[in-house]
């Protein structure tokens, strides 16, 4: 697996989510996806940065293209060093929120992805990676 | 109300989302639209949201709480126009609009609006003859 192409954006504020979101669609486009791929992980990235914004006090996110000899595909991390995660499997578990949130956030991103992984520390922070691939 | 067109057209309103909405432009929205509904009394709100690229669980609470606020001061809402790639990857996401009324485009939409607010009038007037 190489990564073709790898930067860190910052994620601090509402127009960061913006900027991302953008970020993101402009990587895609040239790989080949399709406007409804497109869609599916801007918009899994924005439900991610908004918790990590939201919940993480800030953070960042990563963009990779990555290509190995049979697919290429685009991988976003997001990650914040804020409070963390208690339980991530209750997290995860849709209409489940802390906040005032449809607490859909979590468990939708995983369904819109090829890929799902998150890590939490409680105090320590939160990290998400997901990822769409291009067969 | 400058960052959001509102166009009265009979006894409706058309408002249209601009893309990439902010949180605070979207809060405002809110505000905006329950001031103007209020001052103006249409019987029916059409909010087109063609131009957005994405409807994350953020917005779409935030829509589906609008259509209530609007629905609470006395009139429908119909939200049109969602492309059909944001329809199928909000439905993937989750109940983000809960039980808001969608229409393809603002004529279906002003279709649907003519339907309701009728249908209220006739039944009131049905009702009041017996
Ligand atoms: N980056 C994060 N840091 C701390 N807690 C988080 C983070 N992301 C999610 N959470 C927790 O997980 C819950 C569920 O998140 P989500 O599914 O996005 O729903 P919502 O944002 O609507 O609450 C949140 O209410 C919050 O308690
Ligand atoms: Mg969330």
């Amino acid at each position: 697996m190489n990564t073709v192409r790898d930067e860190i954006m910052p994620l601090q504020s509402e127009s960061d989510l913006i900027t991302v979101r953008q970020a993101v669609r402009i990587w895609m486009v040239p790989e080949g996806f399709n406007i409804l791929e497109q869609t599916k992980m801007v918009t899994a990235v924005s439900e991610l940065a908004r918790n990590a914004i939201t919940y993480g006090g800030g953070g960042e996110a990563r963009l990779q293209l990555l290509a190995d000899a049979a697919r290429r595909g685009i991988r976003v991390t997001i990650i914040d060093h804020g409070v963390g995660i208690e339980d991530i499997t209750k997290a995860m578990v849709d209409g489940y929120s802390t906040g005032s949130g449809l607490g859909l956030g979590l468990g939708g991103s995983k369904r819109l992805v090829d890929e799902f992984n998150i890590w939490s520390e409680p105090g320590q922070g939160t990290r998400v990676e997901i990822t769409r691939w291009k067969q | 109300m400058e960052q959001f067109p509102v166009l009265a057209v009979g006894d409706f309103m058309l408002i249209s989302l601009r893309e990439d909405m902010s949180d605070t432009q979207v809060m405002n929205l809110q505000d905006e639209l329950s001031k103007q509904v209020t001052l103006i009394r249409p019987k029916g709100v059409l909010i087109d949201i063609s131009s957005l690229e994405i409807v994350g669980s953020f917005l779409g609470r935030m829509l589906s709480d609008i259509a209530k606020i609007v629905r609470i001061l006395g009139a429908e809402v119909v939200i049109v126009g969602m492309q059909p790639t944001v329809a199928m990857t909000t439905v993937e996401l989750g109940k983000t609009l809960g039980s808001v009324l969608t229409a393809r485009n603002v004529n279906s939409g002003m279709g649907m609006l003519r339907l309701k607010t009728m249908s209220s009038t006739s039944l009131a007037a049905a009702s009041g003859r017996s």
